[in-house]
């Protein structure tokens, strides 16, 4: 058999992968910040909630969550579609991951900004929105280009719960052709073109961080 | 029943209690294949990090480029790789051991990341002073290089168990019957998912729990100056 | 009288330690004093307390009359809740050994953020008074430039308009000379005399720049321990100090002075 017959099949199998990866990395991100300011407000409530968030879906796996989103949640009245399941339990376990990686950036700002945004009688939260996260911004950009790989690579587990991805399609494929070789080989390869595109991608949007945050030249 | 173990379906609390056992050998596995993999990926990626290191090219290029391969792909992928195509070339292994092969390949390319970026990190003053000294550069690194690498490269090490731990259920994908696995049987035979699947859950989290407090117990160990190496 | 700042029988900890005790010091309205003392005195904490960077165990912060760390809340005096602090920190204004401006702002914005946002000028308004101050401070060519481009000296002329553009009743500086290059020393120091005499200003300088403290001080306070050891005008202090310590500091500061410049004479 051809290998570029093998490859329809895949590529619809990875436009499925990419818009999972787009989306729950939207989702992740907005939790990210969410559960990330959350660990640092002055109430404890907020600071609670926020941390055992964290703690809960960075200390279980993934394929645990996804299937408890999937096949638990049923039980209790609340049925997810595959897609749904899917991109929660991603948003959910990288935004757990990614609040990390905000509350850290945010703390290792100097806190010299925070004293003279006092000074300056700023509100608590236009010197988190103005004078901290701009700055802070620098510092997230690298580690969550690893998160958005990282989730790119773990969206091939929504396969496990019937979602048509990549990986869904390559096991399909494979069960059906026997020809184990060229389609994992093609799928290997799909999943690090995608890898690099999103590399190329993160160094853009890195550059932009640096702008905005002063740490290099605007003009 | 399953490993020989009946399920009690009488209420929640029965049903629990009855299948906690079977989830605890289920755990051992877990635990076997994080142990494995882990020792795997710790050697593997000091060969890839030597390998990527040597001044010819012809070795430290393919290497880096098969290391960033391995990296940006799904373990998922590489353990259906390894388990459907190894076989039709003669190589055939158990689906254990095929998974925790795959678990040391993947994180072998991150650990030889940490030996590299851990090397690096000794000031590059301590070579110059070794060579004022004289040492020949197996003494530099034995007593000068990695003794002071060590308290960087292993608290980042134990760092990717607590990581290997939360993989482990991928193996499932190839019918490896470890935790989750043996969650999810329960829950197909029982049709009562949130139970097992949930205890699976709280499993993990202790396990994790656990593995993080090792981590900072050997981090706080760590002397800062660095380990002789007898 | 009221006076501008004063502290009554302030107590300040850090955990177990003790840094101010019982702690007395007022300013007067349009005085300008200067704090000097050793290293770990306390100099910079009672400017902090001030700025309401920090909070104390015991006694009295007043500004201008009123409770700065304490509120009336039925009648009793209760520790300050956040509302009280931001209206009580309208009138003050501090600038830092390090500046501190804003990477991610120009020059402009740095100078303009709090009046816009905390006084709600109009930009106009506000842009107006931002280009006033920083003619006056010598940086106006770099308004719309970014902090990162900037010298030490420029950043902290910077600062200062920053600071004025908030019109601040009571400016305080600690150590505003200490982070720059010995030539940057100089100007900064015009500035700051500049400020003081143009404006109707409660000043509060931490420094050891002796020269500068006697042009510009009404009142020379020498710190120790967490308390003022002496005070007095700055020939009083600088020519007859009456406390051993007092003299052994300024001649080590001066001392330190002589060889810095000596050693700069060499280079
Ligand atoms: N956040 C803090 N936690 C613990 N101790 C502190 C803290 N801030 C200041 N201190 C201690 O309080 C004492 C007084 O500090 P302060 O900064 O007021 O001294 P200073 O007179 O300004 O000294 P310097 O000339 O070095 O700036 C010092 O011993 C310092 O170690
Ligand atoms: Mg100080």
């Amino acid at each position: 058999m051809n290998w570029l017959n093998l490859l329809p099949a895949l590529l619809r199998g990875a436009e499925v992968t990419a818009w999972i990866t787009v989306a729950s990395t939207i989702g992740g991100a907005f939790l990210s910040f969410a559960a990330g300011i959350g660990v640092r407000s002055r109430f404890r409530g907020f600071r609670w909630l926020a941390g055992l968030y964290i703690q809960i879906f960075r200390g279980t796996s993934l394929l645990v969550q996804l299937f408890w989103l999937y096949f638990a949640l049923p039980i209790i009245g609340i049925s997810l579609s595959p897609v749904v399941a899917g991109v929660l339990g991603l948003s959910l376990n990288i935004g757990a991951y990614g609040a990390e990686v905000v509350r850290g950036s945010l703390a290792s700002v100097d806190t010299g900004q925070i004293e003279a945004a006092t000074a300056l009688n700023l509100s608590p939260l236009h010197t988190l929105w103005r004078v901290i996260m701009p700055q802070a911004l620098v510092e997230m950009m690298p580690p969550f280009g690893n998160l958005v790989i990282q989730n790119l690579k773990d969206s091939s587990l929504v396969s496990l719960i019937s979602l048509a991805d990549l990986a869904f399609q390559a096991d399909q494929l494979r069960n059906q052709t026997l020809e184990t070789l060229p389609i994992l080989t093609l799928t290997l390869l799909l999943y690090f073109a995608m890898a690099l595109v999103l590399m190329v991608a993160m160094r853009f949007v890195e550059r932009y961080a640096r702008r905005v945050s002063g740490r290099e030249a605007a003009r | 029943m399953l490993f020989g173990i009946h399920w009690n379906l009488a209420s929640q609390w029965s049903f629990a209690l009855s299948i906690t056992p079977i989830l605890l050998i289920g755990m051992k596995v877990t635990v076997e294949a994080t142990v494995f993999g882990f020792l795997i990926a710790m050697s593997l990626g000091l060969v890839f990090a030597l390998l990527r290191s040597m001044p010819l090219r012809a070795v430290s290029w393919p290497t880096a480029i098969f290391v960033e391969f391995v990296r940006d792909t799904p373990l998922l992928i590489q353990l259906y790789f390894l388990y459907y195509v190894l076989p039709n070339y003669g190589i055939s292994l158990p689906a254990l051991e095929t998974g925790v092969i795959t678990l040391g390949i993947q994180y072998s390319a991150y650990t030889s990341e940490v030996y590299r970026a851990g090397l690096e990190a000794v000031p590059f003053g301590q070579r110059e002073a070794a060579r004022a000294l004289n040492l020949g550069s197996f003494r530099t690194y034995r007593d000068v290089i990695i003794p002071q690498a060590i308290p960087r490269i292993v608290p980042a090490l134990a760092n990717y168990l607590v990581s290997i731990i939360k993989d482990t259920p991928i193996l499932s994908a190839i019918t490896v019957l470890e935790m989750l696995g043996v969650g999810k049987i329960i829950g197909d035979r029982t049709f009562r998912y949130l139970i097992p699947l949930t205890l699976v859950g709280i499993l993990f989290l202790i396990l994790t729990v656990i593995a993080a407090w090792g981590v900072r117990f050997v981090e706080r160990r760590m002397p800062r100056g660095g380990v002789a190496l007898k | 009288m009221t006076y501008l700042a004063q502290f009554e029988n302030v107590t300040k900890r850090f955990g177990d330690t003790s840094i101010l005790h019982n702690f007395n010091f007022e300013v007067t309205s349009g005085e300008h004093v200067v704090l000097m003392g050793p290293s770990g005195s306390g100099k910079s904490t009672v400017l902090r307390i001030l700025m309401t960077l920090e909070g104390i165990q015991d006694g009295v912060v007043y500004v201008e009359g009123e409770p700065l760390w304490h509120e009336y809340r039925n009648g009793v005096l209760k520790p300050a809740r956040e509302a009280h602090l931001r209206r009580m920190r309208n009138g003050i204004g501090m600038l830092f050994q390090h500046f501190n401006l804003f990477p991610n702002m120009t020059v402009l914005r740095n100078v303009i953020e709090a009046p816009m946002n905390v006084q709600r000028l109009s930009r106009t308004e506000a842009t107006e008074r931002a280009d006033e101050l920083l003619e006056r401070v010598g940086m106006s060519n770099k308004r719309d430039a970014y902090p990162l481009s900037l010298s030490g000296g420029q950043k902290q002329r910077v600062a200062i308009a920053r600071a004025m553009a908030m019109r601040p009743k009571l400016l305080m500086f600690d150590e505003p000379t200490s982070a720059l290059d010995p030539e940057m020393v100089g100007d900064i120091l015009e500035v700051i005399k500049d400020l003081a005499q143009a404006y109707d200003l409660t000043m509060l300088i931490v420094t050891h720049e002796m020269g500068f403290a006697r042009e510009v001080a009404d009142r020379v306070c020498f710190f120790c321990d967490g308390q003022i050891l002496e005070q007095g005008k700055p020939e009083t202090i600088f020519t007859e100090p009456t406390e051993a310590r007092t003299r052994q500091f300024l001649s080590r500061v001066t001392g330190a002075k002589k060889a810095k410049v000596g050693s700069e004479a060499q280079s």
